[in-house]
């Protein structure tokens, strides 16, 4: 076996991601647009906004990857891509693994990185807890993407998908979403969160692509 | 046909259920060295579902399938994405498979010099037709099964695809394709589903 269509997979990923949505700027800008809101639905106490602040972005997160991940594999599948994909020989599980690593690093790690600035929108203080805090979103948000793609690989032959995605990913975001929330509130239990965050992500990372492999040659069949 | 030699790729009682019909059932596919197969059927017959099960893409409701030969497969969707010019889809597929072929000179033969760096979303029908087929010519594989090769195509490229089969078979390679009317090559097998 050799790498060579892993890598085209992950390359090829990389180019659609850009070509299409902008790459991060759709999900960035969905983002943006989602962290406005909250204040303006919750009101304008700062000491309020501070302390919902980080759990408010990981909801944005978990939404934004949602959104990003619709087309993933739906496109393989309608434009017959994916027939190509199944048949190079590799195991379907590295491919799909390697066009997830793809669309999270075109989306997943901007929407990361973009996160201390939301922060600072919730008036928090602007520290080194910001940057550590953008590390720990990183490692949250490979696991949405993860998780997000065996929905998208569920729904490739479905239109309109979204919805469907949502719906199996989303459950799947919970423990991300508690270990992420605990490690930023600095309450109780929160020195152990980052490495229970960390576990959760490579459970995701190990297993999803397995998931992922067994729905797309179920929407190839 | 020679019996003696090994096949490139045999389907043995093979049948397919889709909903709640019988495709087809005991169909038995052999390809040797320089065969073609046309596969031939009313639109709905399971011409398409029966190369799937050949190429390995669809599990066959009974049956199996022994591939002793790598093949290539172009089905009735190009694969060829709308921001992909040919020459970027041909150079993804030449990586992917790790064959190192030229691509100048595939695109020369298929007639796609001029459209080559055109993005598929701007291509017409056939030219997305001779990108697809022209992924034959990336990397020598015994084997070819092609899904409605024609479609789209000019007398032109008609006559290119002709060409292709009849260059393939004399080198020892088989073609196993589904055509609806005259196919402009002799073929040594026809299977009607």
């Amino acid at each position: 076996m050799s790498a060579a269509p892993i890598l085209a997979a992950f390359r090829q990923s990389l180019v659609e991601a850009w070509a299409r949505g902008a790459g991060a700027l759709l999900p960035l800008g969905f983002l943006g647009g989602a962290a406005v809101l909250v204040p303006l639905g919750i009101g304008s106490d700062g000491e309020m906004l501070k302390a919902v602040g980080p759990g408010i972005i990981w909801v944005a997160l978990a939404l934004a990857s949602l959104v990003t991940l619709e087309r993933i594999f739906q496109s393989d599948a309608e434009d017959g891509t994916l027939d190509l994909w199944l048949q190079t020989g590799a195991p379907v599980s590295a491919i799909a693994a390697a066009k997830t690593l793809a669309h999270w690093l075109s989306a997943g790690l901007p929407l990361a990185l973009f996160s201390p600035l939301l922060a600072l929108m919730f008036q928090a203080e602007a520290n080194t807890a910001l940057l550590v805090n953008a590390g720990l979103y990183a490692i949250g948000s490979l696991a949405f993407f993860f998780w997000g793609g065996v929905g998208a690989a569920l729904s490739a032959t479905v239109r309109r998908g979204g919805l469907l995605i949502s719906l199996i990913a989303l459950p799947l975001y919970v423990p991300t979403a508690i270990f992420g929330a605990l490690a930023m509130s600095g309450g109780p239990g929160s020195a152990g969160a980052p490495l229970f965050l960390a576990a959760s992500t490579l459970f995701a990372c190990a297993v999803a692509p397995y998931a992922m492999a067994a729905a797309l040659r179920l929407a190839a069949d | 046909m020679n019996s003696q030699a090994p096949s490139l790729l045999t389907g043995a009682g093979l049948g397919m259920i889709r909903g709640e019909r019988v495709l087809f059932r005991e169909v038995c596919v052999v390809v040797h060295a320089g065969d073609a197969l046309l596969l031939r059927g009313a639109n709905g017959a399971g011409k398409t579902t029966l190369l799937r099960v050949l190429a390995g893409l669809t599990r066959p409701e009974a049956g199996r399938v022994t591939r002793a030969a790598a093949h290539h497969w172009v089905g009735h969707r190009e694969g060829l994405k709308p921001q992909e010019t040919p020459r970027e889809h041909l150079k993804l597929w030449t990586q992917a498979w790790g064959s190192g072929a030229e691509t100048d000179p595939v695109l020369t033969r298929m007639g796609l010099t001029r459209p080559a760096d055109v993005a598929g979303r701007y291509l017409s029908a056939g030219q997305r037709r001779r990108t697809a087929l022209a992924r034959l010519l990336l990397e020598d594989r015994p084997v070819w099964l092609l899904d409605e090769p024609y479609t789209a195509l000019d007398a032109d490229g008609r006559k290119l695809v002709d060409d292709l089969i009849a260059a393939h078979r004399a080198m020892g390679g088989a073609v196993i394709a589904a055509i609806h009317g005259e196919a402009g090559f002799a073929a040594n097998g026809d299977l009607t589903l």
